[in-house]
């Protein structure tokens, strides 16, 4: 019995699918299998949030099967299969009442969307947008309809705000903060995306919270906490994500945010390995493209034999609100520094700069978003080496 | 003139447009752009794009 056991790979998003398109540049031998609860079709996260835009339905944004998949990558790829435990001694996968054996293993399940808890009888009129079989259920649910709720401001509610008014929706966005993307974007750089919004006929009610969602007609009527009452057809609800981590906890994976690993993505069980969504790398839990994309290639390296730790560069993010072009590159959390702003209407440029006058992080938006790629060759990688 | 699609979201850069938008000219070749230009629909970089056939 030599037969070598399988890499098995839970989770056929970006990071499933990127980590083995790099596997097999350098290993084409290995067996692969890739498990997945949903479809495992093959799409691009960020593009959810363009849909309309572009004129893409849930059909539009799909671009491989995972049969066709599986073909193109030489893997196994067993669709609808949900992972229910972790037996790191045996090194086994559970899945209802079926084991599956790993030579290694990897964790690429990604995040769970963050749920609000809401009074009133139409809570199957909200809606999370997270994959691309949420994607589909949404656009049905939303044909034929005209107006749309959108609770959260962050960038995805700020991308689908943008996305629906370019699709001809009314649409209405209600989110606690004062500001648009509190957490990434300064204040001058939130205001100028905030009001291109405006100039696009998206209706902000910033500072309260949806209360209640109750049946009206063939819509709904939500309460808000300011004593405001808005009508929709549904509501899109984007308050945020929860990396995964309640099966490897009880397996005794350590986890913290996300699943904690190092920087070779190793997580404390020995074989076992995470990235993307569900993982909180180094200490931070990241859920962009360009953080996922430098995982999967370090852990190819990994898998293939060669421990690799991976480095992370400057990582500006895009925000797709085509009305307000903005990319921002946010300083370290603990960086010490005032924002320094410049601005002309809708367009600003925000530096971060550090008492010393270093370059530690920016936003731009409007006219200053072409100069995204010259601002971020000043900021340092977020790892040195 | 070559044209290049991410790997990711499906993209393509052709090299007779370029990508006025981030001050890439027309004509200019994929080796010419920038190393730290970035998929301006995903966000991905350079090294996620690969060649394809001119159709």
């Amino acid at each position: 019995m030599t037969e070598q056991t399988p890499v098995v790979i839970v989770g056929t998003g970006l990071s499933g699918y990127s980590l083995v398109r790099e596997f097999r540049k350098l290993d084409k031998e290995t067996p692969v299998i890739m498990v997945t609860a949903d479809d495992g079709i093959s799409y691009s996260k960020p593009m959810l949030s363009t849909g309309f835009t572009k004129d893409k339905d849930a059909d539009g944004l799909a671009q491989a099967s995972p049969e066709s998949m599986a073909e193109q990558l030489g893997v196994e790829i067993r669709p609808w299969s949900t992972v229910t435990g972790i037996d790191t001694d045996a090194h086994e996968l559970v899945l209802g009442d079926r084991r599956l054996r790993y030579g290694k293993l990897v964790l690429a399940w990604g995040a769970d969307v963050i749920r609000l808890s809401l009074k009133g009888d139409a809570q199957d009129r909200v809606f999370s947008i997270n994959d691309l079989v949420d994607y589909r259920v949404f656009r049905k649910a939303l044909a034929g309809g005209q107006r749309v709720a959108i609770m959260g401001a962050g960038l995805i509610g700020c991308e689908f705000a943008n996305d629906l008014r370019n699709g001809g929706y009314e649409v209405d966005v209600i989110a606690p903060d004062a500001d648009l993307m509190p957490s990434l974007l300064p204040e001058a750089a939130a205001g100028a995306v905030r009001s291109e919004l405006e100039n696009l006929g998206v209706r902000f009610h910033l500072g309260t919270v949806v209360e209640q969602v109750t049946r009206q007609g063939g819509g709904v009527e939500l309460a808000l906490g300011n004593g405001e009452t808005l009508q929709a057809d549904l509501v899109v609800s984007a308050v945020g994500l929860r990396p995964r981590t309640e099966l490897a906890r009880s397996a005794g994976i350590a986890a913290n945010r996300g699943i904690q690993v190092n920087r070779a993505l190793e997580t404390s069980a020995p074989d076992v390995y995470a990235l993307g969504d569900c993982a909180e790398v180094d200490g931070r839990v990241l859920l962009y493209v360009l953080p996922l994309m430098a995982c999967a290639r370090a852990l190819a390296k990994t898998l293939s034999g060669v421990r690799t730790e991976v480095a992370y560069g400057t990582m500006p993010v895009m925000v797709k609100t085509p009305c307000c072009p903005t990319a921002v590159c946010p300083p370290p959390p603990e960086a010490e520094g005032e924002w320094r702003t410049e601005q002309d209407g809708s367009s600003v440029k925000a530096l971060f700069v550090s008492p010393a006058g270093a370059t530690l992080g920016f936003a731009v938006t409007g006219r200053f978003a072409v100069e995204k790629q010259m601002l971020a060759r000043d900021v340092p990688p977020l790892h040195q080496s | 003139m070559k044209k290049w699609q991410c790997v990711v979201c499906g993209l393509i850069y052709d090299e007779a447009e370029g990508w006025p938008e981030d001050g890439i000219e027309p004509g200019t070749r994929w080796e010419d752009v920038p190393e730290d230009w970035l998929c301006p629909d995903c966000g991905v970089g350079k090294e996620d794009f690969e060649m394809i056939e001119i159709g």
